[in-house]
């Protein structure tokens, strides 16, 4: 007899489904940085040989430097002013009544859903039509819009997480607002800003789409992995640069996420 | 500070301007929360607000060269009506995102079902590995396709190498299929949050009463679980379809003359067409198609929701 | 098997009476023990409780009942059959849960109607059972409502028609009075009570709360640690306890230390430390002259006076502290060579002056046989 209750004991069918499933969302890619390491200039099976040459001529391009410098760049500026904002707005949301709040959040969080290909257009048009040259500047606040909600949506939990009566205890002992929020707020939120930071430098760094239409000039990686594709002979150290930019992805999103575990395994309870 | 509260007019006039607004935001719940939430409204006016006004009005434009006449006029609306490319793109477009959402859907339900139910320890751990792919390049996970479907891809040089195939498979690059596996394997994470919220949401005692009520698994499913997860399914539906029928990446990389998409038509409006006004115009029909569909589609799944209970 | 011995006196069945029994069952959460070699059985028709305090397995002994637990070992048999593999959807028992689970998504009546689906009944004769269980719950108007529109006493009463209308061989409730307030409580147990005798099914009821026990019960177990300490009827349970454990955690209990002096026609003379020699019949079945015991005696069997006299049945105190409750009042006296100090229960016949001046000497006494006497352990 299992130690399982009736509705919980375990069903294999779904489990081998669950396996199956996280094989196929991981598996195509893996495939980058597999071929990232075989010699053949042709992305195709059976696998030729080992080599790390790809890599090492990644490192003598000088655009490669130039890309991977301006999206550091946006990236950091990107994360610190939506993660700033994001504070902010998240603490408004969950601990203000505010009339319309239902539909001002979900305005807020449009960027999620909408098309990226309808903000990159408009805010194109408003660009332009402003006379602003296209450069990293514009790049960097297409990509402000995108972060936002999810510095937000990162953000909310933590502020859920804690109760509002331990910044009233904080007020009654006598502290004022500002000090309550760097004593009291601001350490129990430190993990979803940490996460947050994280989180949205990644989705700036891998963004494309806003890039496409507001980089001037100077490209991002992305765009310079997009110019790139055209050219056959280029595929290899492509493969190489979208491995290490996948790697460094996972890394930064997995930290931000564990980083921020337990704010979102308490809001999973709450409901 | 009490003293301010007793009505003396003279010293209240007195008060500096900066004491008076200091007041205010401390007197009004309202205003305080306005206040932290102003830059990001401000950021999102700017940023969203302002550029769809302005793109509307420029669908209502025309081009003239590399400038634009401003005189408000309905022809670009005409003419994408007019030409049945334009439509045929469009319905090819939602077509194909409604294709992937429902797979996405329907492949992602159960993932989200055995993470909610049969889960019981490191639930977070589960949640954070089937979202991982999500949060990293989306242009590069369509690259991988790419190199997974490719003509000399993954699947053809191995089905060749082993040899099953003596040719390559043609079909599997640059098709509506291929666009439709690529879509629905990058928006999979997407979909399983949503439905596994609602799915978790569900109190476990209801599955008992269901079973203590005389229903089988099956029946308990269909009764309970599925109606009660309806939420969900209609978000991760949602979250699915909006964005992919403005995706133009996939369609450029995998889709071939077959499998291209309204954003593609909209971003060359943009790039190599330069009739931005058009492209204005398309991106305004594709907003509208896109809010029909989805308040439609609410609507049914209101009225489902309603028959099943 | 001591504890089989008195299981045998205290239950009024035969086995072969027996509607559900409960055989030696044994529950691990892992390596916790949830139940401890549980026998049990409970008669057709009866109102059966399981009390105790959180955690100590009571719950899990209704879930095993329904079907939601598998016992590790043991068995289990409703109406003779052997329950084990059974699953809860084929059980002929319902339950209704403690959060009662009232599903969101349906109307009052489609919940109640929930479980006939397979017994494939025409639209109309479905209509008119559910509309006999809504009159038997008091909500004849309540049938289109849906659950969020409920109070909490309103569920309640759903969740039983919802069970009742399957005409269950058994119904089991989950503490289901738990999360209503006190005046609801107390109306609900009499209707649950009144509803029992109505239906004539037998219902198993779990609770932490003892007088709710005492009042609907016409058997209790005391559970504690995963073990029955005691099953009876809630008269027995309160004057004749088994054991510290049940005197303690019915009610409240004074305690002494003693050792027999002698036993006489049914009865036996105890010597304390701090009462002198008490006289009792209520006695557990073995026991031998110059065994150490406890004796104990509930607070309202002692009665309290100022001025008093030596001689037996008598002890004098101090009065250490006094709390006046209304239409009782309850002293705490200390007494030489006793431990802890003696409560004591008092109706308020007269009108209380409010001086209870502490520290003044007082007289305790007692009639024969108000105590009982415990078996150590």
């Amino acid at each position: 007899m299992s130690g399982h209750s009736y509705i919980k004991r375990p069903n294999r069918p779904l489990q081998i489904y669950a396996a199956l499933f996280l094989v196929v969302l991981y598996v195509p890619v893996l495939f980058l940085p597999l071929f990232s390491f075989n010699t053949s200039i042709y992305v195709k099976f059976p696998l030729t040989g080992f080599t790390f040459q790809w890599y090492i001529e990644l490192m003598d391009r000088e655009p490669v430097w130039a890309a991977l410098m301006n999206s550091l760049r946006v990236g950091v500026t990107t994360s610190l002013i939506s993660t700033g904002f994001g504070i902010f707005a998240a603490k408004a949301i969950t601990r203000y009544r505010l009339p319309g709040k239902g539909p001002l959040v979900g305005f807020i969080m449009l960027p999620l859903v909408v098309p990226g290909i309808i903000f990159g257009v408009a805010l194109l048009i408003l660009i332009s039509r402003m006379g602003i040259p296209l450069s990293l500047y514009t790049v960097t606040i297409g990509h402000v819009i995108v972060c936002l909600p999810f510095a937000i949506a990162t953000m909310i939990p933590r502020f859920e997480g804690f109760d509002p009566s331990i910044e009233e205890a904080s007020a009654d002992l006598g502290e004022n607002a500002w000090w309550t929020f760097w004593r009291i707020t601001f350490p129990m939120v430190f993990p979803g800003i940490l996460a947050s930071l994280l989180l949205t430098f990644t989705v700036s760094f891998d963004e494309f789409i806003m890039a496409f239409f507001l980089s001037g000039t100077d490209p991002t990686l992305p765009m310079y992995i997009w110019s790139q594709l055209r050219f056959p002979k280029e595929f290899p150290s492509i493969l190489a640069l979208a491995s290490i930019i996948l790697v460094v992805s996972f890394a930064m999103v997995f930290l931000g996420q564990w980083i921020n575990r337990d704010a979102q395994a308490t809001d999973s309870k709450s409901e | 500070m009490r003293g301010q509260d007793i009505p003396m007019p003279n010293q209240t006039a007195l008060l500096p301007n900066t004491v008076r607004f200091r007041t205010l935001l401390q007197r009004s719940e309202t205003t305080r929360g306005f206040a932290l939430l102003s830059p990001t409204l401000l950021i999102m006016t700017v940023g969203i607000l302002i550029p769809i006004g302005i793109l509307v009005a420029m669908s209502f434009w025309t081009q003239v060269g590399f400038d634009f006449d401003t005189t408000l006029t309905t022809k670009n609306y005409q003419l994408a009506m007019d030409r049945p490319i334009y439509g045929a793109l469009l319905r090819r477009s939602l077509w194909m995102s409604g294709m992937a959402t429902i797979a996405t859907v329907i492949l992602s339900y159960p993932m989200a079902y055995f993470v909610a139910f049969h889960i019981h320890r490191n639930k977070m751990m589960w949640i954070v590995l089937i979202t991982l792919p999500f949060w990293t390049s989306y242009l590069l996970r369509v690259f991988a396709w790419k190199v997974v479907l490719g003509y000399q891809g993954v699947i053809n040089s191995a089905l060749m190498a082993l040899g099953l195939i003596d040719a390559p498979l043609e079909f599997l690059l640059y098709s509506q299929s291929a666009v439709v596996i690529t879509l629905a394997h990058a928006w999979a994470a997407f979909a399983i949050l949503p439905m596994y919220v609602s799915l978790e949401k569900i109190d476990k005692s209801l599955l008992e009463a269901a079973t203590d009520l005389g229903d089988g698994p099956v029946a308990r499913f269909l009764r309970i679980t599925l109606p009660l997860s309806l939420p969900g399914v209609i978000s991760a539906c949602l979250l699915i379809f909006i964005p992919t029928t403005g995706d133009y990446i996939t369609p450029t990389l995998l889709g071939g003359p077959d499998g291209a998409m309204i954003g593609n038509l909209i971003q060359k409006q943009f790039g190599a067409v330069n009739n931005w006004p058009m492209g204005a115009t398309l991106s305004i029909i594709l907003i509208l198609s896109i809010g029909a569909i989805s308040l439609s589609f609410m609507a049914f799944a209101n009225f489902v929701r309603k028959r099943i209970s | 098997m001591r504890k089989q011995l008195i299981q045998k006196v205290n239950d009024p069945m035969t086995k072969t009476d027996a509607f559900i029994s409960i055989r030696n069952v044994n529950k691990f959460f892992g390596k916790f023990q949830a139940i401890n070699d549980v026998s049990i059985d409970i008669g057709h028709g009866e109102f059966f409780s399981l009390l105790g305090s959180s955690g100590c397995g009571k719950t899990t002994l209704l879930r095993m009942l329904a079907g939601f637990e598998n016992p590790t070992s043991g068995e289990i048999y409703i109406d003779g059959q052997p329950m084990s593999g059974v699953p809860p959807h084929h059980r002929p028992v319902n339950m209704v849960f403690q959060s009662y689970a009232i599903f969101p998504h349906l109307n009052v009546r489609d919940n109640i109607a929930y479980g006939l689906r397979k017994q494939k009944l025409s639209r109309s004769k479905r209509n008119a059972m559910v509309d006999e269980m809504l009159d038997l719950i008091k909500l004849p108007d309540y049938g289109d409502r849906k659950a969020n529109q409920l109070s909490g006493g309103q569920r309640q009463r759903i969740a039983l028609a919802r069970s009742l209308i399957l005409r269950p061989k058994v119904l089991l409730l989950d503490e289901p009075l738990g999360a209503l307030d006190k005046q609801l409580r107390e109306q609900m147990q009499l209707e649950l009570r009144a509803l029992q005798k109505t239906v004539g099914i037998t219902f198993v009821f779990v609770t932490h709360d003892q007088e709710e026990a005492l009042t609907l019960s016409d058997r209790i177990a005391v559970m504690s640690n995963g073990r029955d300490l005691q099953v009876d009827t809630p008269t027995r349970l309160y004057e004749s306890p088994m054991d510290r454990e049940v005197a303690s955690f019915i009610g409240t209990m004074n305690f002494f230390d003693g050792t027999v002096k002698a036993l006489t026609d049914g009865g036996a003379e105890i010597e304390t430390a701090g009462i002198g020699d008490v006289y009792t019949t209520n006695i557990p079945p073995s026991l031998t002259p110059g065994q150490s015991v406890s004796v104990a005696i509930r607070p309202e069997k002692l009665t309290l006076s100022s001025d008093g006299h030596g001689g037996s049945n008598t002890v004098k105190g101090r009065l250490d502290n006094a709390a006046y409750l209304g239409e009782r009042s309850h002293y705490y006296v200390s007494v030489d060579g006793v431990p802890q100090p003696v409560a004591v229960s008092a109706q308020n016949r007269q009108r209380a002056n409010g001086n209870a001046e502490s520290q003044r000497p007082v007289w305790l006494s007692w009639d024969d046989n108000a105590f009982v006497v415990l078996g150590n352990g």
